[in-house]
């Protein structure tokens, strides 16, 4: 944050500091909506691991169900994404 | 500022027209849905009583990995005459997406929303037309009210049944198509512009120039990683959509 302060003392033009806030604001929403996927992603597939190596007949099926839950989790970082873009270049 | 310019997002993803409305996105999915019929049309042409070769056996391939891992794992053998549907699904967002590393072309068209909202708009009237088809009009109450909701939550329930089925389900489908390939786009753009201006930097500082080759290995390994989610995204819309269509079905299982 602290770069932000100086660039943001730096710049004159207002014109300037409106792309120095967004740009300050979208990496910080993306950061933020990437924290919970991040470790819901990661327990899915830590878990998934633990039950294909508990019972690899099953792996196909237990993959299957991990991509579908990979594929729920992901959404809301990838909405994250979305309101970085909007932020940034919008 | 940064001493890096990023270019503008429609300088990223906007070309000029080729024609009249018609630009290089456009281009890429009418190839990609052009390509795919015609590797099928061929491999139907080949005589099916002898051992597969060339064409048909890349589409044997296909068919038979899109049965085994889609079609099997949610809708079960009944489901099975979804497979052409959920073939073309699973064809066209691939070859839509495989631009996006192919030098020169490089552009994945499904990181427009055109693409991936129309598709997700065509999954969303099949699976709504399969539920009324296999459980008549009562296929709403049973959207909107699961079997065994008490009476004094049926309004919240119905309320919050609704929006994710009618309005969330297609929204998802569509953003999370568009925004991976578009993310994968972005983070291709910027290890290539960082690369560029490594390279090209003028300064007196010597070692500052060989060190193009970290975001240059970077952008190597993003390439890989590219195709892989090329690959996992057209695999988990097409798996998306056979859930969607399973659960439209589901009521008429659940009455018997």
């Amino acid at each position: 944050m602290e770069a932000f302060s100086v660039l943001v003392a730096q710049a004159s033009d207002p014109d300037d500091l409106k792309n120095i806030e967004a740009a300050a604001g979208a990496g910080m929403a993306y950061g933020l909506a990437a924290i919970g996927p991040g470790i819901g992603i990661g327990y899915i597939v830590g878990k998934s691991v633990e039950a294909m190596a508990r019972q690899p007949e099953a792996a196909g099926m237990v993959r299957t169900t991990m991509f579908l839950g990979i594929a729920f989790t992901e959404a809301l970082a990838l909405i994250g994404f979305v309101v970085f873009i909007l932020l940034k270049f919008a | 500022m940064f001493g890096l310019e990023f270019p503008p997002i429609n300088e990223i993803l906007r070309w000029q027209d080729i024609a009249p409305s018609f630009n290089k996105v456009a281009l890429i999915a009418v190839a990609a849905a052009l390509i795919g019929i015609i590797l099928f049309l061929l491999a139907s042409r080949k005589d099916p009583s002898v051992a597969p070769t060339g064409s048909r056996n890349l589409a044997e391939i296909i068919i038979e990995f899109i049965e085994e891992s889609v079609v099997m794992q949610t809708l079960g053998k009944s489901g099975l005459k979804w497979t052409p549907f959920l073939l073309s699904l699973f064809i066209f967002i691939f070859l839509c997406n495989i631009p996006g590393v192919i030098p020169i072309i490089q552009m994945p068209a499904t990181a427009r929303i055109a693409i991936p909202l129309s598709l997700a708009l065509l999954v969303w009237v099949i699976y709504i037309g399969t539920g009324l088809k296999h459980q008549g009009i009562g296929y709403f109450g049973h959207l909107l009210w699961p079997p065994g909701v008490p009476v004094a939550l049926k309004p919240l329930v119905g309320g919050i049944e609704f929006i994710s089925t009618i309005i969330v389900t297609p929204f998802s489908l569509t953003v999370r198509l568009m925004a991976n390939m578009l993310a994968g786009h972005i983070l291709l753009v910027t290890f290539a512009l960082l690369t560029e201006a490594l390279l090209l930097a003028e300064t007196s500082q010597i070692f500052l120039v060989p060190m193009s080759i970290l975001p240059f290995g970077m952008l190597l390994f993003l390439t890989a990683f590219e195709i892989l989610v090329a690959f996992l995204q057209a695999y988990i819309f097409a798996i998306l959509a056979a859930v969607y269509i399973n659960n439209s079905t589901m009521g008429h299982a659940e009455e018997h």
